[in-house]
């Protein structure tokens, strides 16, 4: 027996992501034998075969992809407009301390709020449409764009802001040249966060008031009762959001290629 | 005396509200004020933004209400719920992964990127598995903690002190004693933060469920507003649920003392 780094026993050859990969077969193949031997009813939990059989028709006849692009620009309305009024807000409360002073704990407080439970508020204000759901994105994933937007500009490093007073730099230049370079890696964790809160709020809204791309392909199949093509639509999103987060991730490591 | 003068000069010039205050106030003032010329400038349909007067009516009437506070309970115990089931697997699934660096390998990565998906896309499935009864609520919150919990758990377990566990295996402590007496105290600022991510998202996880479908619950009685369009009720609902969400949130940090973290 071998002990790993953190003291404890394990296989000495085997790489831990293949053990990973091999204990979700093995439990979706205990599933598999338990409902068809109908140890769990298929009419509660479809088969793992059929739902992977169902994946091609729920590509192809509810047409997924164009309900991907659809989430897909809606998202990314919302990441525009956080990006830009989230960075404004939060270089105007940076610049104006008294502001920052005053609004900061609000902002915060904006962030720890449960604002999607807003969604029938906005469907009442935008209606039944794409404009509900892209401002339920954008406001709920705006606090943590504002927040580190102020953090990165609040730790711009003195040095950098010392050498631009050297060079006698206007205030405008200063910012420009110095302050949001600075904190642009900071301020880029900001958008990332934003743009993942925005996603989830989207596919969520999208499932709750039954318009749009992919949530509501979850509510339109749940509600036919075709639940192999439900858990497959599950399935699709869960992807679909997992490589949005990597995707985030990577960007956010070439902007930060030290840490 | 000259020191006496100084004191009574640099107290008397202190201003007697501070200009944070000053601006909040004025802040506040304008978008109370705004939002009354937009209720009574007709620009708008009717109601979408109701009058403060309105609004504060329909606050008074929700609150005196017992209605409310029945409704209110049952969301309560339903997040209550969610939050001990999700919190208890979260912390024992966390304190696993963060224990044993091999597990952490093999399955980390997959609660780290399920943790940020959206869980309201579940409910179909815990309608079916749950009912349509306070059962799929509470498991749609416990999904929702669960992950939360578990992946501060297992990051704050690595961040605990060698030097403690060592101490602990030294005294050749239990498994059971190491969890109790070394592992959770040194873990406390984690968990809690865990907890704190996992009530919020507990509590929207429940609420979301109960708008789409129930006969009970805030969830129930915001959806009921909508379909009513009863606008001012639903604003009071929003504004009292904002308020105890805000209130629960800085309350678990509170008690778990996050506060007093200094930030790095």
């Amino acid at each position: 027996m071998t002990i790993t780094a953190a003291g404890q026993p394990g296989p000495r050859f085997v790489p831990p992501a293949l053990v990973g990969v091999a204990a979700l077969l093995v439990v979706l193949l205990i599933m598999e034998l338990l409902i068809q031997l109908n140890f769990i009813s298929r009419f509660i939990v479809p088969p793992p075969s059929e739902i992977v059989a169902s994946f091609g028709r729920v590509i192809v006849e509810e047409h997924v992809f164009s309900r991907f692009l659809l989430t897909l620009s809606e998202c990314l309305t919302a990441g525009v407009m956080l990006t830009v009024f989230g960075i404004a807000g939060g270089v105007l409360m940076h610049r104006f301390k008294l502001l920052q002073q005053a609004c900061e704990t609000w902002v915060a407080a904006m962030a720890a709020a449960p604002l999607v439970l807003a969604y029938p508020l906005f469907m009442v204000i935008f209606g039944r449409n794409a404009w509900t759901i892209i401002m339920m994105g954008f406001f709920a994933a705006l606090p943590p764009v504002i927040l580190k937007t102020i953090e990165g500009m609040a730790n711009t490093r003195k040095v950098l802001v010392n050498v631009g007073r050297s060079f006698n730099l206007t205030s405008t230049q200063q910012f420009w040249k110095i302050m949001f370079p600075a904190a642009l890696p900071t301020i880029f964790v900001g958008v990332r966060l934003g743009l993942i809160f925005a996603l989830i709020n989207i596919v969520g809204v999208e499932f709750l008031i039954n318009y749009g791309g992919l949530g509501q392909l979850i509510n339109d199949l749940a509600e036919r009762y075709d639940l192999a093509g439900t858990y497959a639509a599950i399935c699709f999103v869960i992807l679909v959001s997992v490589l949005f987060f990597m995707t985030l991730e990577k960007a956010e490591r070439w902007l930060r290629p030290i840490d | 005396m000259a020191t006496t003068d100084r004191l009574t000069r640099s107290v008397a010039a202190e201003p007697l509200v501070s200009p944070v205050t000053l601006l909040r106030i004025a802040i506040i003032l304008a978008v109370l004020a705004i939002w009354e010329f937009l209720a009574h400038s007709g620009w708008l349909y009717r109601d979408v933004v109701p009058s403060l007067f309105a609004i504060g009516k329909a606050l008074y009437d929700l609150l005196s209400h017992g209605d409310y506070y029945f409704n209110l309970g049952v969301t309560a115990a339903e997040i209550g719920t969610a939050l001990l089931i999700g919190g208890l697997s979260g912390l024992a699934v966390g304190i696993l992964l963060g224990a044993n660096r091999f597990l952490s390998k093999a399955f980390e990565a997959y609660l780290y990127y399920l943790g940020p998906t959206p869980k309201i896309i579940f409910f179909p499935v815990m309608i079916m598995w749950f009912g349509v009864g306070p059962g799929s609520k509470i498991a749609l919150g416990t999904l929702s903690c669960f992950f939360p919990v578990a992946l501060s758990v297992a990051a704050g377990m690595r961040q605990i002190d060698k030097v403690l566990i060592r101490v602990g295996k030294s005294f050749r402590a239990s498994t059971w004693q190491m969890i109790v007496k070394i592992y959770m105290p040194a873990m406390r600022h984690p968990i809690i933060n865990g907890v704190r991510l996992g009530l919020g998202v507990a509590l929207i996880g429940t609420l979301l469920a109960e708008t789409k479908l129930s006969n009970k619950g805030i969830g129930f009685l915001i959806i009921n507003a909508y379909s009513t369009f009863d606008m001012p009720r639903m604003y009071a609902m929003l504004i009292v649920l904002f308020v105890l969400a805000i209130g629960a949130n800085a309350l678990v940090g509170r008690l778990g003392g996050l506060e007093n973290i200094k930030r790095t």
